[in-house]
């Protein structure tokens, strides 16, 4: 409209010419924040915390003195509440998301289950480490434990297991259910000699999100007791003697990566900083991984597949 | 599995095997075993509304305790957090300013950049610009929160002290910076995802009238998109809201009635967090007041939850 009235169309053009060039400016400055943000923030933590990260950083318990501690019973309590969550978390989304893309009818029970999926993939964590405070530590009475932490995890990374096993199985096209139905193939069947198998990177994906976000969820296991300061490892899993299985190690109490980097960063003085800055390089290089590998594998996928 | 075996013994006793009574049984085997399959899948979907449902319940049954103490009135209107205090009073209003102030920060940041960065992306972009950034963007919100904690307490604080000198060391600025960031990639995909499902027809229309691409973005993909954007704003002060390491680490501990953003205050999560570091028996007043603060929190995000969520299936179903 500017345009008709101007008694100068080429003033016009040109200045909307110099709104778009401002504008692309602008588009690339705020991506440029979000670049150096990450860059700033892996090299501040690198700076700080290389000089920490060694053998004896690894195998070493939490202590007093800055220099002498370490993250041996924080990794080995990661490692041991990953393998609960997947074990419960996974089989319990990847089934969820096969009964909502491939059972379900458009009814109010279906939306229901929608719609609490869509909302507990935005509720708080914090509220999760709540929930499982007064059901699993309480109610239940499991106690402050890998096996409570595992469940909490397991639960807050639910929705996104969900949400990604079902675009992985949408994904595949309807011909391929028909063709199977038409030899007569049950759904069950079609499901796991097509549908799943074809559609196994795409879980694969969401499940290594899902563990990446668990690994580095901090404040609902501050809720349900996780401690800072644990300087004995869980009962092994392995025994000498028969059954050569143990599970007292559900029970024990625990600490994790990123519990272990709260205590360091909360502690008053300098001293500290440095072994927070070293758990924070492998906490982030460990997500980072996770979803390097995810990002590529979805990145394959679409190159290979086309239907 | 059972089933085939039966059939297969019947099949014995009565030496010639009856080939339709034989596939009848089987196949209502089959139908039987899809039939639990299904239940078992159907069970896996329901907890979800199992963990929404109980959610609800644990905070409700263990803050009604706490309600029966301390009056809704003196809850809401009470200036002064103490509940571990000699002298204890339950309102809730300063966490709520905290938490309001961080996450009103953060939106100043998210809200803006966020908004610009997915235009660009979404009209401006070259397509090998755009499949660099999405996953770039995608690491970005991997990070874990704790480790964001430490970035806003040991570089983002002390580098505006060079701004403000004396700015504390604990305050909302810096961890309300540094939410903004975190929850900017969210914004950016979902605003993003909004304007991509704009048509090409409306934008065509629009070049074909001689509008610039700034022109057809602000006056033609922005207003289209609008409630998916909406929905992303929604949904992004819904997770600055809930943010708890982030605040924990680098906002302070202390409860604190003020809109300063230059001042220390504790947050909702702030305050949850403090108390469960301490170990407080089951059933006491404090461990109760987290639930109450946890009670507050679900309602504000449930809230905020429901509403992005309609309000992207609705920009969904326009086109």
């Amino acid at each position: 409209m500017s345009a008709q009235s101007s008694p100068h169309p080429h003033a016009s053009i040109a200045r909307r010419k110099i709104a778009e060039a401002l504008f692309k400016v602008l588009g690339l400055c705020s991506l440029a924040i979000a670049v150096g943000t990450l860059v700033l923030l892996f090299g501040a933590l690198l700076f700080e915390g290389i000089t920490r990260i060694d053998w004896q950083f690894l195998m070493s318990y939490p202590s007093r003195h800055a220099a002498q501690a370490g993250i041996l019973s924080a990794w080995v309590g990661s490692t041991l509440i990953m393998l609960v969550t997947a074990v419960v978390g996974i089989p319990l989304g990847v089934a969820a998301a096969i009964y909502l893309e491939e059972y379900a009818r458009k009814t109010w029970m279906t939306e229901l289950i929608e719609v609490t999926v869509t909302n507990l993939a935005g509720v708080p964590s914090i509220i999760y480490g709540l929930l499982a405070l007064g059901l699993f530590v309480y109610i239940m009475g499991l106690g402050e434990s890998i096996l409570v932490a595992g469940l909490t995890l397991a639960l807050l990374t639910l929705p996104v297991v969900i949400v990604t096993t079902r675009e992985a199985i949408r994904a595949i096209p309807v011909e391929i259910r028909e063709a199977a139905y038409a030899l007569g193939a049950t759904k069950w069947q079609t499901l796991t000699h097509h549908v799943l198998p074809y559609s196994v990177a795409g879980i694969l994906t969401g499940i290594i999100l899902a563990l990446s976000r668990a690994i580095g969820e901090t404040a609902p296991l501050v809720t349900i007791g996780a401690l800072t300061f644990i300087a004995f490892l869980p009962p092994a899993p392995v025994t000498t003697h028969p059954p050569y299985l143990s599970f007292d190690w559900l029970l024990s109490p625990f600490t994790v990566m990123p519990i272990q980097m709260f205590g360091w960063v909360s502690r008053p003085g300098e001293d500290f900083i440095g072994n927070a800055a070293a758990a924070g390089v492998l906490l982030v290089g460990m997500t980072l991984t996770m979803n390097g590998v995810a990002i590529y594998l979805r990145y394959r996928m679409r190159k290979q597949v086309s239907w | 599995m059972s089933k085939s075996i039966v059939a297969g013994q019947e099949a014995i006793r009565i030496k010639k095997p009856d080939a339709r009574v034989e596939a009848a049984a089987r196949r209502r085997g089959r139908q039987r075993r899809e039939r639990v399959i299904k239940g078992g899948l159907f069970f896996a979907a329901l907890i979800s509304v199992a963990a929404t449902v109980t959610i609800i319940a644990v905070l409700l049954s263990e803050s009604i305790g706490f309600f029966r103490t301390v009056p809704l009135t003196d809850f809401f209107t009470d200036t002064l957090w103490t509940p571990l205090f000699a002298d204890p009073h339950y309102g809730i209003l300063p966490l709520l300013a905290g938490t309001l102030v961080t996450s009103g920060v953060g939106l100043l940041v998210a809200i803006p950049l966020g908004t610009v960065a997915a235009i660009y992306l979404s009209e401006f972009s070259s397509s090998r610009l755009r499949e660099v950034m999405k996953p770039v963007l995608e690491l970005l919100g991997a990070v874990p929160t704790v480790v964001y904690g430490y970035f806003a307490l040991v570089v983002v604080t002390p580098s505006l002290q060079l701004l403000w000198p004396d700015l504390p060391g604990f305050n909302m600025l810096g961890p309300g910076i540094v939410i903004g960031i975190m929850i900017m990639p969210f914004v950016i995909s979902l605003s993003e995802d909004a304007m991509r499902a704009v048509p090409m027809v409306l934008r065509e229309g629009s070049y074909a009238m001689g509008a610039t691409r700034l022109q057809t973005a602000w006056r033609v993909v922005v207003p289209a998109a609008t409630s998916g954007i909406v929905a992303a704003y929604v949904l992004g002060i819904s997770r600055a809201v809930g943010e708890t390491m982030v605040v924990a680490i680098a906002a302070g501990q202390n409860p604190n009635l003020t809109w300063n953003p230059l001042e220390p205050a504790a947050t909702i999560t702030a305050y949850i967090v403090q108390v469960a570091l301490g170990d407080l028996p089951h059933g006491s007043i404090g461990y109760q007041s987290i639930f109450a603060a946890g009670l507050v929190l679900a309602v504000m995000t449930f809230a905020f939850n429901i509403l992005g969520h309609i309000m992207r299936k609705r920009f969904r179903e326009v086109y």
